[in-house]
């Protein structure tokens, strides 16, 4: 259906399409895809298209639900958490969580000097989503300058760009990470830059690909034809018609990062003490594994609710703006 | 055919000399000087300074230096580890056959659960089977391994004392030399009575722990591509004619759906080996994985240096016969 209609689509109308993609960004993408999906009628708002596209699967629903509730407890930590996340309170080390005979004054326990369990865990949103949200930007920026680089220069600068990012992909991702991480230094941003290159070859593969495929299409030729500029062309008329994988690359990609930074927390390379990264508290709990389970359970469930939530909302996303990927 | 396999193997070496370069400079950009390193805080003669330098080859152009690398490594020469004065090469070929025999174990685990979970769903699409399998592959593929690790030794070890909580082998009552490097086999081959349970109950934990990743990622696979291939038209007309549903999906199907399931377990290697890092770190397993964590507190750095080398060079090997495999077994591409 939509590919009928695609070809149908009288020339003239293309150039409009890229004005209303790049004012509207995403979104303004993701209606057109879908508007061409429905039948011809009246055109709803990109935004309304999207969301009743997006609202049909229940699961990104929920998992957008989490995600927000998560992303307000990161926001207003100072004023949600009931403690400060790295005060010792000496007389209550490994105090149980409240279902297991604890008191309400630290509901989810306290972990071995005595810092509130709860507390730590709300500020580690703070971390992880941080951390999640820095690499994605940072990778999709680079991504995008280096993808459509490589799709509009050819020649050495393609070369060398996907060269290098073969390489990449070709060490395994944690360990590429902890390599640049022994380079640097432990420590939270480096985190995100070990992460960051860890994860790029994704933005770049996927921007060039896309870009390839729509420098090939008769309204990019139009535009050359018409004079415009080649920055122009790279960013005003290619890189909007882009962006549908790519927003969706990015969701995924925000809780392969999470995941990847507590890895690093964990083997004692990421957050340094007493940072409340999720990952560095399971390592710290480790010991207590037959003591004080929840503070073993505690930070991985929370990891384990933020990376399905998000997942669930990516795939959601995919299937909102991206039907061509839609998985069956 | 020839020819695509000698393209593949040429695109691999870019890659190999640039992976080559990399690790070269990181190690030269380390905090530290190497001889401050062997020498200690305590400091040296300079003429001994300017001895050692010149032993080591860091008084040569930076170019030269590489070059003396990169033709070290051809050599087999991966460096000496700083700590153990010992071949990084050999450390590694010690160490890899535990890492080797719990990937193994962890892919065997993927595959025997993952595919028949991916076919059922498939099979049974929209039931609460289907629903199921994809919720459960959802939370492995985003499951935190090292958290996994630790909940399954908290409930299996500990509470209900199933299964042993870290090692290899139950060091107190069984010791054998080790022939093959893999336990299972040697444990075998010792002709002890029980060593073989023994070695296969450590291996349990760590195997699930290592596999649920690669099981995820297959069962979603599976089904996917079981879903393509039932709508094809050839299995509309085996189903037609009248073949049992059994065959339909167990032979028609199934055997054309598996080919992009092999690709994607092929491409768990890269999983695999960084899934060990976290994996052996947790079961406190004597593989490369824990080697490498611990090359880095140690600052141990050829070690590092040789140890991601080696790791990156079997990830791309194994790659590339991913990719020939998937020529070879798929007729479209092969004559294409």
């Amino acid at each position: 259906m939509a590919e009928e209609n695609a070809i149908d689509d009288p020339m003239p109308t293309a150039p409009e399409r890229f004005v209303l993609d790049a004012s509207g960004l995403s979104l303004g993408a993701a209606g057109v895809v879908v508007a061409l999906t429905e039948p011809v009628g009246e055109e709803p708002s990109p935004l309304r298209a999207f969301w009743s596209a997006f609202s049909e699967n229940r699961g990104a629903v929920l998992g957008l639900a989490v995600v927000v509730f998560i992303a307000l407890l990161a926001l207003f930590a100072p004023w949600v958490a009931p403690h400060s996340p790295i005060e010792q309170f000496r007389q209550s080390v490994l105090l149980p969580p409240v279902w297991a005979g604890g008191n309400w004054t630290f509901p989810f326990g306290t972990d071995a000097v005595g810092r509130d369990v709860l507390s730590r865990l709300i500020y580690g949103a703070r971390i992880s989503l941080g951390i999640g949200l820095s690499v994605m930007v940072v990778s999709v920026a680079l991504g995008i300058v280096l993808g459509l680089a490589a799709a509009f220069m050819r020649g050495i600068v393609e070369v060398v760009v996907m060269r290098v990012m073969d390489m990449v992909v070709a060490i395994p991702s944690l360990v590429l990470a902890i390599l640049i991480v022994a380079v640097l230094g432990p420590s939270l941003s480096n985190t995100i830059i070990a992460v960051t290159v860890v994860y790029l070859p994704r933005y770049v593969r996927l921007v060039r690909a896309a870009a390839l495929a729509e420098l090939t299409k008769e309204y990019v030729i139009a535009a050359q034809v018409a004079g415009v500029g080649r920055l122009r062309l790279m960013f005003v008329t290619v890189l909007p018609n882009c962006l549908a994988p790519l927003i969706v690359q990015a969701a995924l990609g925000i809780s392969d990062a999470i995941l990847e930074a507590a890895a690093l927390g964990f083997l004692g390379l990421g957050a340094q003490p007493p940072t409340p990264e999720w990952g560095a508290m399971l390592a710290d709990a480790r010991e207590f594994i037959r003591s004080a389970p929840w503070i073993v359970t505690l930070p991985g469930l929370a990891i384990l609710v933020t990376v399905v939530a998000i997942n669930l909302m990516g795939d959601g996303l995919r299937d909102a703006l991206d039907p061509k990927l839609r998985r069956s | 055919m020839l020819n695509l396999i000698l393209r593949r193997v040429a695109l691999t070496v870019p890659t190999f000399v640039a992976l080559m370069f990399v690790t070269f400079v990181a190690v030269r950009l380390v905090p530290g000087d190497p001889i401050e390193a062997r020498t200690g805080e305590r400091g040296i003669a300079p003429e001994r300074l300017a001895q050692l330098r010149h032993e080591l080859g860091l008084d040569q152009p930076v170019w030269r230096q590489f070059l003396d690398y990169i033709y070290g490594l051809l050599h087999g020469d991966f460096g000496v580890s700083i700590v153990t004065k010992t071949p990084v090469l050999h450390e590694f070929l010690i160490l890899f056959p535990a890492t080797l025999e719990l990937a193994f174990c962890a892919l065997v685990f993927a595959v025997v659960l993952g595919v028949p979970a991916g076919v059922l769903a498939a099979v049974k699409r929209g039931s609460v089977l289907d629903h199921s399998v994809m919720t459960v592959a959802l939370a492995g593929y985003s499951m935190p391994i090292f958290w996994w690790g630790l909940l399954l030794i908290m409930f299996m070890s500990e509470y209900l004392g199933l299964t042993p909580v870290s090692g290899r082998m139950d060091l107190i009552n069984y010791y054998f030399e080790p022939v093959t490097g893999f336990m299972l086999i040697d444990s075998l081959l010792s002709g002890q009575e029980g060593a073989f349970g023994a070695a296969a109950a450590h291996l349990v934990l760590p195997s699930i722990v290592l596999g649920t990743i690669p099981l995820a990622v297959i069962a979603r696979m599976t089904r996917s591509s079981m879903l393509e291939v039932l709508g094809e038209d050839y299995v509309r007309t085996a189903r037609a004619k009248g073949l049992s549903p059994l065959r339909v999906v167990g032979l028609h199907t199934l055997r054309n759906a598996l080919i992009p399931v092999v690709t994607v377990v092929g491409l768990q290697t890269g999983t695999l080996l960084a899934g060990a890092v976290l994996t052996e770190t947790i079961f406190a397993w004597p593989g490369v994985g824990k080697w490498l964590i611990e090359s880095i507190s140690r600052r141990d750095y050829p070690a590092l240096q040789g140890g991601i080398m080696l790791i990156s060079a079997i990830v791309i090997l194994v790659n590339l016969i991913v990719d020939m495999l998937y020529v070879a077994i798929n007729p479209r591409i092969r004559h294409g």
